[in-house]
């Protein structure tokens, strides 16, 4: 030891304090005696509910065989079930051989938005318009046939690619909807300003279902006899209307955001209106509301299981109506529980990736 | 300084199609125009549609036979009362799953969210997990699992749950017991009609005095006191003129009491559960968005640490927290649209669906729907409003 | 009506010009002729109207009666007179105004390209130019966000030149910017003047307005109370709410 250390000693943390995992157990379990309660609660809880759920998810679960008579003896869950339909529930009613078209569009459609919303790869503005622009033709001509591909008519789309199906398009065909809603409603003239906010706030104001109904029940009505679209065409209409109105409010945030000095200097650059919004305003503005744009994806995502009350068959849909198959009675929870694992993914990497870019966001923007 | 009479330049008239104010009177002519042709083109279609169908049209058919059962009315109804019936209980019931789904997801929420910011590292995450799991999964699959998974596959009523012999729980739905006023009931709600309002008064005196004079009023305790003794005091005073009337197995069904239907208890837990994860993100953002230099200030001026919490986080807090509340209050109103996917004999079910299909008229019956909706909406969100705006920041 | 070519009068002539913001008489009577070449400093307290006046000039801000005669154009809702007006004044503000999302050479080509429809190549080569008149070419590639308060405020400066206009407006150029950072923005400044350039500059530097200014107009709750040349504003000044302003700022 060194002069310096006899003489004074070395300097201690004071007492007390303790490290390693007891402490670690001690700062954060054990703190005081209402924390240790809670703790022990916490304990009990955990205990009661994860084993037994262990135990029914795979440790008594069946996966082999092809029908029910396999699960017949087990207490667990019965995969079978989910094992045997697991088709289904992605393709829906899509023919069998013709499935490698919709793994195309899947391929492509998640290439091209890795591409566009990773933060390293470069080319956004190519990779984010071909999805916009290119990609929904590609998924169209692939998906619906033609070109000398065998047509598979819409009412056989269904489960998980049909949910993409609807949330994509409903998304990509709000976007521009959503810009002009909120251009109009951040307008000073008062009728193209009244009318956004009438549309966007009565679309706001009522729930999804009511606007479904709308389009599958009011529409061929709307319509001159002789006009009119398939079932899934409709309620890709009425979701993307629904969406364009909170796709507006998404932007019109954006909007308010963008400093009103950055305006005025364009202005004062001799820039117009349209050229103004175009160059300056509505690249800040979007580039803000990626992660809100992305949030509003999530919830359509989520809400597009509601197509399954007009009677298409999206995860959800194709989920119900295999487990009350007299084939599959009484597997409900497991087709459930399969549904919320695919939906639970997808919903959860998405929102961590928005909450990701809003952070980054935040210090891009506290930099300036 | 020189200062001209008349400028070097003088101002021709400005072309019209130069001028942005003619330039906005047109756009917005325009406009109109558009929106008014298409409007005209889709009733015309319509008007010509229903014609062609030999659908009525009008507001006639509120006051015609329903003719349909509804299982679930807290208003008397049967099959001989009229659509405008069918609609009013609808619209009750649909306010029952809205009320009740905001008062359980608020509380719900509210603990979740303070449980996110525990310094219990165990809670802090089963909170966590709670959020990350309902919220990442459709509310309409949530739905299906409390019905079709849970209740559904509950025991026939001989196999009932039993909670103290007084609650059954069994395929039939929930079994409460039920409340039976006597004589002399009325008496016993006046005196808690009068207790809440002397408790109310008394909690505005107290601040006042609190302000003005600085002397110290237990107004908390008092009211206390006041809320469960008054009542309580008549109750005794009149021989509790009140009795609770016991769901009791009669054969293969129970008899008595009030059944909460398995419809209803699945939407209820589900849309709370389910919006109770959103408002529980929406505390603990609305806590952290307190700035921690707010609290250092509250205790440096020698407030206790109760004191900072009330009169400088939680206004704070609520500032921030009531807007996204408000909207996920709307949410809760929106989602119970969802029970028509489990016939809970909500408003879209029962109105939008059943009358619908029987009239035929269409129009009409999505008008009044959306309308009902949009009204409520905007009635929570201008109470919201209202709400805030007692509290909100001033600046300049 | 011809914008291309400089008329002989005056650059700017506001004649009579009133603003209210709803009730509020923000300017009364202004009336300043500004002549060819000219520097003026406006200077006055906060709430004075001197921005306002300035941000009238090129249509930020809309007149309600009087005139504004600038180059010879009258200044009306005429949207072609206004842009017209714009290409020709070139306005410097406060919290610099860059935009974020395009680097420093996007910035200062954006308005040759779309609004003189100038090639790209010349556009840029324009743009160099000014960035080494503002000495900082080095900074072209990077984003205004990643330059100091000082470098963006000539950035800003360089921008405005690239439209080759024949007036300038500063509106309290250096008002946000930290100490050790105005010299270098005003340096521009006076060698802009130097060069023989319009300016009409909102600011509190004193200094500035000593040397460079050929006139200080003071103005108090939206009038123009005096204008007089450097010496004779700094040391005489004819009215006693200029002694006041001139006593609180200058010690």
């Amino acid at each position: 030891m060194d002069a310096q250390g006899t003489s004074q000693g070395p300097i201690l943390p004071p007492a007390g304090v303790v490290h390693g995992p007891l402490g670690w157990l001690r700062a954060n379990l054990f703190s005081t005696p209402f924390n240790s309660l809670l703790t022990v609660l916490c304990l009990y809880l955990l205990w009661i509910t994860v084993p037994p759920l262990i135990n029914w998810a795979i440790i008594d679960a069946t996966v082999s065989g092809t029908d029910r008579t396999a699960c017949a003896g087990a207490s667990g869950a019965c995969w079978t079930f989910v094992k045997m339909r697991f088709g289904q529930f992605i393709y829906g009613l899509y023919p069998i051989e013709e499935r490698w078209r919709v793994n195309v569009v899947f391929a492509v459609g998640i290439l091209l938005v890795l591409a566009a919303l990773s933060p390293r790869v470069p080319g956004k503005l190519w990779s984010g318009g071909a999805f916009v622009f290119v990609f929904p033709v590609l998924a169209y001509v692939l998906l619906g046939g033609g070109l000398g591909l065998p047509v598979v008519e819409t009412r056989l789309w269904g489960g998980l690619m049909l949910t993409l199906v609807v949330a994509t398009t409903a998304t990509v065909v709000s976007l521009p909807l959503g810009i002009i809603l909120a251009l109009a409603r951040s307008s000073r003239m008062p009728i193209v300003k009244g009318t956004a906010v009438v549309f966007i706030e009565v679309v706001r104001g009522v729930p999804m279902i009511t606007v479904l109904f709308m389009a599958s029940v009011m529409l061929p009505l709307f319509l001159p006899p002789g006009m009119n679209f398939d079932k899934l065409m409709r309620a890709l209409i009425g979701i993307s209307l629904f969406a364009s109105a909170y796709m507006a409010e998404v932007i019109r945030g954006g909007l308010q955001a963008i400093p009103r000095g950055q305006i005025e200097a364009a202005q004062a650059l001799g820039l117009n209106y349209t050229r103004t919004m175009g160059l300056i305003v509505l690249p800040q503005a979007l580039k803000l509301v990626i992660p809100g744009i992305v949030n509003s994806f999530i919830s359509l995502f989520k809400d597009t299981t509601l197509v399954a009350i007009i009677g298409l068959f999206d995860l959800l849909g194709m989920v119900q109506t295999a487990s009350t198959n007299p084939e599959w009675l009484g597997s409900s929870v497991e087709g459930y529980v399969f549904a919320a694992f695919v939906f639970g993914c997808f919903c959860l990497a998405m929102s961590r990736y928005s909450q990701a870019l809003e952070r980054r966001l935040e210090t891009g923007h506290r930099r300036r | 300084m020189a200062v001209e009479a008349k400028a070097t330049s003088s101002a021709p008239r400005t072309p019209v199609w130069r001028d942005p104010a003619i330039r906005s009177l047109a756009i917005q002519a325009l406009l109109l125009v558009v929106v008014l042709g298409a409007g005209w083109w889709l009733l015309d279609n319509t008007r010509q549609n229903l014609n062609r169908q030999g659908i009525a049209s009008g507001f006639g058919f509120l006051d015609h036979t329903a003719g349909f059962a509804i299982v679930m009315h807290l208003i008397p109804y049967s099959e001989a009362s009229s659509y405008g019936m069918a609609l009013g209980v609808a619209l009750i019931n649909t306010l029952l799953v809205t009320s009740l789904g905001i008062f359980l997801a608020t509380v719900i929420g509210f603990f979740v969210g303070v449980a996110r910011l525990s310094s219990n590292w165990l809670v802090a995450r089963l909170a966590a997990f709670y959020v990350e799991a309902l919220r990442n999964v459709p509310l309409l699959l949530q739905i299906f699992f409390w019905y079709f998974a849970v209740l559904r596959a509950l025991p026939p009523p001989r196999e009932s749950v039993t909670l103290f012999g007084a609650f059954f729980l069994n395929l039939r739905g929930l079994y409460v017991p039920a409340p039976v006023a006597a004589s002399g009931f009325g008496l016993v709600l006046l005196a808690g009609g009068v207790a809440l309002v002397a408790a109310l008064g008394l909690g505005l005196w107290a601040r006042r005095r609190r302000v003005a004079t600085g002397q110290d009023f237990p107004a908390a305790a008092v009211s206390l006191g006041l809320l469960i003794g008054l009542p309580l005091l008549v109750a005794a005073a009149t021989g509790f003129p009140m009795s609770w009337e016991l769901p009791a197995l009669k054969g293969f069904n129970f008899q008595g009491g009030l059944v909460l239907i398995p419809e209803f208890v699945a939407m209820v837990l589900a849309i709370s559960l389910y919006a109770a994860a959103y408002i529980a993100e929406i505390v603990r953002s609305g806590i952290l968005a307190v700035n921690r230099g707010q609290t250092e200030a509250s205790l440096a001026l020698g407030l206790s640490p109760a004191q900072t919490l009330r009169l400088v986080v939680v206004p704070q807090a609520l500032r921030v927290i009531v807007p996204p509340l408000t909207s996920q209050y709307l949410n809760i109103l929106k989602n119970s649209s969802l029970a028509a996917a489990i016939a809970y004999p909500e408003l879209v079910s029962v109105f939008a669906g059943t009358v619908l299909n029987q009239t035929g008229q269409a129009i009409e019956v999505m008008a009044i729907t959306m309308a009902i909706y949009l009204s409520v909406s905007l009635a929570i969100s201008a109470f919201m409003n209202w709400y805030n705006g007692r509290n909100a920041l001033r600046e300049r | 009506m011809t914008p291309a070519t400089p008329s002989t009068g005056p650059a700017i002539q506001i004649i009579g010009m009133h603003k209210w913001y709803g009730d509020f008489h923000v300017l009364k009577d202004i009336n300043l002729t500004v002549e060819k070449g000219e520097r003026i400093v406006v200077c006055g307290p906060s709430g004075s109207g001197k921005s306002t006046m300035i941000r009238c000039i090129n249509r930020l801000e809309e007149h309600q009666r009087g005139q504004i005669v600038v180059d010879g154009i009258e200044l009306t809702s005429d949207l072609k007179r206004i842009d017209g007006i714009r290409r020709e004044v070139g306005m410097v503000f406060q919290q610099f105004n860059l935009f974020p999302h395009l680097t420093v050479l996007e910035n200062l080509c954006l308005a040759p390209i779309w609004v003189r429809h100038m090639p790209r190549p010349e556009a840029e080569a324009l743009a160099m130019s000014y960035l080494e008149r503002v000495r900082i070419p080095e900074q072209a590639r990077k984003y205004p966000g990643q330059l100091s308060g000082g470098q963006q405020q000539r950035v800003a400066i360089a921008r405005a030149l690239c439209m080759n206009p024949r007036i300038m407006l500063f509106d309290e150029p250096t008002s946000a910017l930290d100490p050790e950072m105005i010299k270098e923005v005003l340096d521009v400044m006076v060698s802009l003047a130097e060069d023989g350039m319009t300016m009409l500059c909102v600011t509190h530097e004193m200094g500035f307005a000593r040397t460079v200014a050929n006139r200080v107009v003071f103005m108090d709750q939206g009038e123009i109370v005096e204008a007089a040349a450097p010496e004779q504003f700094f040391n005489a000044p004819s009215s006693e709410r200029t002694r006041q302003f001139l006593s609180q700022i200058l010690h």
